[in-house]
């Protein structure tokens, strides 16, 4: 517990050097959303202000949230990990008697509330252009935080076990793309999942994708009963054992694998 | 022999080194193969997704919006394959110190900047690119005679060159902050904004797209071109826009390296 205090102070503080460069980040980050806020929107007006139970205004706050749900989704790439093993940079971690995961989580963890920081002014600005409609209460709040950071632990825990896959092979990338490729369109990322044809729905209600993204978005936009809030935390704590399973699972046998190659 | 090779000579000489290069590792094909259709798919997804709930998309047809991400698809695969590669060589450089052996070789450095890097596995985009406008002609039935298929051609190379432009000054400004990796990622989150056509984006970001990054000249000018959605004279104003940008970017450039100190020692 002490090193996850030190680890994530460690994280903030090195961002908090950087503070223009997370501005711009985010002002990158804004793009994305704006595009499809602004499709949607010319969609939802032309069909009437409403398309399959969203209006325009609920669409304008889901994407708006959707920028501080993608902030809390950034975890350690699997590219990163093809760099760790190809450079041999993994081998100053695994001389260290705490395991790189406590490393890499702090350290993401940490550089969030820096990112938060950042993010206000953004929200602020899309909020005056957009107007949203928000349907809270003091439990999607809560829910919210809570979803929030139990999103970053599935979405963390599912980048961090793919990651392992460079131990096996140096074509990651090819599997990286399916991953983002799929994420993107069964996480609620790319547009909610109502208005995805209902076999994809379907699918992602198997899938931890949703869980990251659409979730911890519709708590907070206040589209969920409490029940729904509760029994989607419950979900995120499931994924979270299965994935850390796989994880430890994975990791031994790679670390056996492992010869370094680096110097 | 003596005599420095021309700068068109001194392209061909790069990207024939490079290609070769390339070439012994035959594996990145499939990969760059699978990705390029994962990205394609996707933007097919957003298309069939936007056209089940609705048949036009602030005027566009489901087939007009076929050729913006045609051409969405042909200039990434343009920027992937020559511009993007040497962009990162040059912020290496700038990180490193290592541009400073560039800049005292005799020949112009904007173009040995321009030219150093190849990535052939990104034509594959071009390739897709050109399939997926063929599709959107059939879909919308146009019927494109020989002086609007030049009309096109030519609109894609301005749209080239004003990506290229866009890409090097946007590197060249940021010399100064040297942290640029982001500033590759922002430029990339820039370009999905041209996935669709800038006309159905509010003004602030239209303006933006037009005047300041001349994103909607580059892929939604041709697009129109090919559908048929535009009169002829867009093409002088695509000419136009990308003389200017290849003139701002060659300025900047200029300034760029003027106000250039090695970092090394």
């Amino acid at each position: 517990m002490r090193y996850y205090r030190a680890g994530m102070r460690i994280g903030f503080q090195r961002e908090i050097q950087y503070r223009v460069r997370a501005f711009l980040m985010l002002f990158g980050f804004m793009i994305e959303p704006t595009i499809y806020l602004v499709v949607w929107t010319s969609v939802a007006d032309a069909q009437g202000g409403e398309i399959a139970g969203l209006t325009t205004g609920t669409l304008a706050a889901y994407y708006i949230v959707w920028t501080l749900v993608r902030v809390y989704n950034l975890a350690y790439a699997p590219d990163a990990w093809e760099w760790r093993i190809r450079e041999g940079r993994l081998n100053e971690f695994l001389s260290q008697p705490i395991h790189p995961f406590h490393r890499d989580f702090t350290f993401f963890a940490g550089a969030k509330f820096v990112w938060t920081l950042a993010w206000i002014p953004v929200a602020v600005f899309l909020t005056l252009i957009f107007d949203p409609v928000f349907d809270w209460a003091v439990i999607n709040v809560v829910g919210f935080v809570i979803a929030l950071w139990g999103g970053f632990i599935v979405r963390f825990l599912m980048l961090y076990a793919l990651g392992m896959i460079n131990f096996w092979t140096t074509r990651g990338s090819a599997i990286f793309g399916i991953f983002i490729a799929s994420e993107l369109v069964l996480s609620g990322r790319l547009v909610p999942l109502e208005l995805m044809p209902q076999w994809i729905s379907d699918i992602a209600a198997w899938l931890p994708f949703k869980w990251t993204f659409q979730f911890p978005i519709d708590t907070f936009i206040g589209r969920l009963s409490p029940q729904e809030i509760v029994s989607g935390i419950g979900f995120q704590a499931f994924w979270s054992i299965v994935l850390g399973l796989v994880f430890v699972l994975v990791w031994n046998r790679a670390i056996r694998r492992y010869g370094a190659v680096g110097n | 022999m003596s005599r420095p090779a021309g700068p068109i000579h001194l392209a061909r000489l790069h990207f024939k080194l490079g290609t070769l290069n390339e070439l012994q590792y035959r594996v990145n094909f499939w990969v760059q193969l699978l990705n390029s259709a994962l990205n394609l798919a996707t933007g097919l997804i957003a298309i069939a997704v936007v056209y089940n709930q609705t048949d036009s998309l602030g005027g566009w047809t489901s087939g007009q919006l076929l050729a913006v991400l045609g051409v969405h698809v042909l200039i990434g695969g343009f920027l992937k394959t020559f511009v993007v590669p040497n962009m990162w060589s040059l912020i290496r450089d700038v990180q490193e110190g290592t541009l400073d052996y560039t800049l005292t070789r005799p020949v112009d450095s904007q173009l040995i900047v321009s030219i150093r890097q190849i990535n052939i596995w990104s034509l594959i985009d071009v390739a897709l690119g050109v399939g997926v406008v063929a599709w959107a002609v059939t879909d919308i039935q146009a019927d494109p005679s020989a002086g609007d298929l030049i009309a096109f051609f030519v609109a894609l190379l301005c749209g080239a060159a004003i990506v290229y432009a866009i890409w090097l000054t946007a590197v060249t400004i940021a010399f100064k902050a040297v942290d640029i990796g982001d500033l590759m990622q922002i430029l990339n989150g820039v370009y999905e904004a041209g996935r669709w056509p800038v006309t159905i984006y509010p003004l602030w970001l239209r303006g933006s797209l037009t005047v300041v990054i001349p994103l909607a000249f580059a892929i939604t000018v041709p697009a129109e071109i090919i559908s048929e959605r535009i009169e002829g004279w867009w093409l002088i104003a695509a000419l136009g826009v990308a003389s200017a940008a290849l003139a701002v970017s060659r300025l900047i450039w200029k300034w760029g390296i003027r106000n250039y100190s090695g970092a090394s020692a």
